[in-house]
């Protein structure tokens, strides 16, 4: 029974890292400037966390087909008392790859969410609620109205509770209901929740930051490739949450300012 | 004993006669419901999150807070007898369907009372959630194929509707104290009919524009006219 066990245990170690190692099941491809220096962090993360995995799962192996099957067992050691240097020994380990994973990892943490966006950034204003996300573009003034949470009316279309009767700015904002970018230009995003929490995941941008009630986060990213994804919801928010999606379009710079000015005319 | 009797026999031939006379005499009332200045222009509604209703709908629908047809008319304007004769209350169901990610109609009107009967014929889960502030409030969902939800408003309001699952989604419920009442069409016209003789005060409601009111009188069978114009702004 002893050595069942050991040979499952090993079997489970080695076909999971199996299907890391042989990228079954791997990453959607990268369309993001910031995309080959995640994937690398994701990669040093998989080696070192998947090389102690599969050691310790075997060396687990090892003892249980060695002594599972014994009949006068040793004493189990215990913890604090006889397994105490063992027990140091294994934190002190896991501690120093969590810490070094972590100073390594915040480099690419920084990069994304420290960084300030470029200055040549296009804004876009993101409003996420149950159960839908809105994008507002400044319009030809380049100046977003001020979103007044009290006039928000989404049955006349008014997301994000502009009030163009006596705010100018608002007039000319371009509300939709997919984000629309051009290619390889830097997008700031401003997320802002309505209602209660949600997130903003685009896995091809490599990217996943939530909406908090009260905030205005920025997100910046830049999109090398002329592609459409999905935008997903990835905090549970309410009955609806499975359905709260839209779309990501890259589009070339051509494609992006026709499709800004056919948006422009029909607000 | 023999005197009550002989008392409501007496009763019964008095009134009899009289009732199918008052019946014959009911007048009505028409007219159009237009606007004058530029009403705000209604926005597109993008459905490409939920393709089962946006293969619905051949041409993009737009938001119907203020729906205009030729000649400035208005669509969607809820006329009703604010002071008269109110009727009596309708025991015919009321029907209110969801249907390409819209509310079918987008203003249902009813009386107090009245059943109500809610319907999803769409492809995906809506959660229909309408906010009165006389009634009690409460939200359903209802998945493709979902039993109809069949409810009923006791107190007169308008109440605003809306999805908990598909934000653009919106439309009313016009609880009304009369059995009088009618919504203007697609040419803003609208009829009203049964109205015994006596004097009326007519209300016209438009979610956006507010209400406007009209007194009028009925003398016999004839129809009377009530147009109303509301003034319209771009934002």
């Amino acid at each position: 029974m002893g050595k069942l066990f050991a040979a499952i245990v090993a079997a489970i170690a080695l076909v999971s890292a199996g299907v890391f190692v042989a990228r079954i099941w791997w990453l959607p491809p990268d369309i993001s400037t910031l995309g080959p220096a995640i994937d690398r962090q994701i990669v040093e993360t998989m080696v070192a966390t998947g090389v102690l995995f599969v050691l310790a799962q075997l060396a687990l192996a090892w003892f249980v087909w060695g002594t599972g099957d014994e009949k006068n067992r040793r004493p189990i050691k215990r913890f604090p008392g006889g397994a105490t240097p063992l027990v140091v020994i294994a934190c002190t380990i896991v501690g120093i790859e969590i810490i070094t994973l972590t100073l390594i990892g915040s480099k690419v943490w920084a990069r994304i969410f420290l960084e300030p966006a470029p200055p040549e950034a296009l804004h876009v204003d993101v409003q996420a609620g149950q159960f839908a996300f809105y994008f507002r573009y400044a319009g030809a003034d380049g100046k977003f109205g001020t979103p007044h949470p009290d006039k928000i009316d989404e049955g006349s279309g008014n997301f994000f509770g502009l009030d163009p009767a006596s705010d100018t700015a608002a007039r000319d904002d371009i509300v939709s209901a997919e984000l629309v970018v051009p290619v390889n230009r830097p997008v700031l995003l401003t997320l802002h929740a309505k209602d209660v929490s949600h997130s903003f995941f685009v896995p091809q941008l490599r990217l996943q930051q939530d909406f908090v009630p009260g905030l205005d986060i920025p997100l910046h990213f830049t999109a090398t490739q002329v592609a459409k994804t999905e935008i997903v919801c990835t905090q549970l928010c309410g009955l609806g949450h499975y359905n709260m999606k839209t779309y990501l379009e890259v589009k070339s710079q051509a494609d992006f300012d026709q499709w800004l000015k056919d948006q422009a005319a029909q607000q | 004993m023999m005197r009550g009797i002989a008392a409501m026999l007496a009763g019964l031939l008095v009134v009899a006669p009289s009732t199918p006379r008052v019946k014959t005499l009911a007048g009505s009332v028409t007219g159009t419901i237009t606007f004058t200045g530029t009403p705000p222009k209604m926005k597109p509604i993008d459905m490409a999150k939920e393709p089962s209703c946006a293969k619905e709908h051949a041409t993009p629908v737009e938001t119907e807070t203020v729906v205009t047809g030729p000649n400035n008319t208005l669509q969607f304007v809820v006329i009703y007898v604010s002071a008269g004769d109110m009727g009596t209350a309708a025991t015919q169901t009321v029907k209110f369907d969801q249907h390409g990610c819209q509310y079918l109609p987008h203003v249902q009107a009813m009386h107090t009372g009245q059943p109500l009967e809610i319907t999803n014929s769409d492809q995906t889960s809506h959660n229909i959630h309408p906010l009165p502030s006389k009634n009690p409030e409460w939200n359903k969902s209802q998945p493709p194929g979902a039993a109809p939800i069949q409810t009923k408003y006791d107190n007169a309001e308008f109440i605003p509707v809306k999805c908990n699952v598909h934000p653009w989604m919106h439309g009313y419920f016009a609880v009304l104290g009369t059995s009088h009442f009618a919504i203007s069409g697609t040419d803003g016209s609208y009829t009203i009919t049964g109205l015994p003789p006596g004097k009326y005060t007519l209300t016209a409601w438009q979610e956006k524009f507010g209400t406007q009111t009209q007194d009028i009188t009925i003398s016999g069978s004839e129809t009377a006219k009530a147009n109303f114009v509301f003034k319209a702004t771009p934002y």
